[in-house]
């Protein structure tokens, strides 16, 4: 099964919720476990989530929008993520490690964990970060 | 997220519900860091919760750490798998009180 949705969110935690219903709304689509489900869609939010904290760290609110789009084509799941926030130095993105017990820290880890790969992309179109997760599923 | 809290001797018991994410965390530590602050026991009851991301885990982490800071203790209780597998991720099923 192909398939590719997409839609648009505000910049603002107050989305995060609707980014689940979106990301669940589509998995439903999907033959694939509940169990592996609910993990993508804690990906999808966590990346999401990023977006909100740290590419739009210190701003209060703003009217931007960020993209996320969920592709299914021949077993290979992409999710792009596109943003406007401050440009992402691929680099600087690490998680804590596990045993430095503290909060905070622990978004990209989970993404890390469920996802088999996830890459910044230089063809933002218009955009200023394009961050792809794939999943072999 | 909504919540309701129990009083039992010096044991405040959160009974949380619903989704905690981002955009609720600030009100959950509201509810429980005054509890934990003013040396009770507190008990977090997340079986209601059916979904936590990373930062629904710092607010257990910083509840659990201002507790050690207090000489008392918070005690994660009766989590729903789907909260369960994210602590679990999270490696902090030996570190957390879980019960």
């Amino acid at each position: 099964m192909n398939l590719s949705e997409s839609k648009d969110f505000l910049v603002s935690s107050a989305s995060l919720k609707e980014v689940r219903t979106f990301s669940r709304n589509v998995f439903e689509k999907i033959q694939l476990p509940q169990d592996q489900k609910d993990e993508l869609v804690l990906a999808i939010a966590e990346a999401a989530q990023n977006i909100v904290k740290h590419g739009y760290k210190g701003v209060e609110s703003t009217s931007d929008r960020m993209e996320i789009k969920i592709s299914l084509k021949d077993g290979e799941l992409e999710i792009g993520f596109y943003d406007k926030g401050k440009p992402v130095v691929p680099g600087n993105v690490q998680h804590r490690k596990l045993d430095d017990i503290k909060p905070g820290g622990l978004g990209t880890f989970f993404i890390k964990q469920i996802m088999d790969g996830a890459v910044f992309k230089k063809d933002q179109q218009g955009w200023v970060n394009h961050l792809v997760l794939t999943k072999k599923i | 997220m909504t919540y309701k809290v129990s009083e039992e001797g010096n044991v405040s018991t959160v009974f949380l519900n619903g989704e905690i994410d981002m955009d609720v965390t600030e009100k959950a530590k509201e509810v429980i860091l005054p509890l934990v602050e003013a040396g009770k026991e507190v008990h977090l009851n997340l079986k209601d919760v059916s979904y936590m991301d990373s930062s629904g885990i710092s607010v257990l982490i910083e509840s659990h750490q201002k507790a050690l800071e207090k000489n008392t203790k918070v005690i994660v209780k009766e989590v729903s798998k789907s909260v369960l597998k994210v602590i679990m991720m999270a490696k902090l099923e030996q570190i957390l009180n879980l019960e």
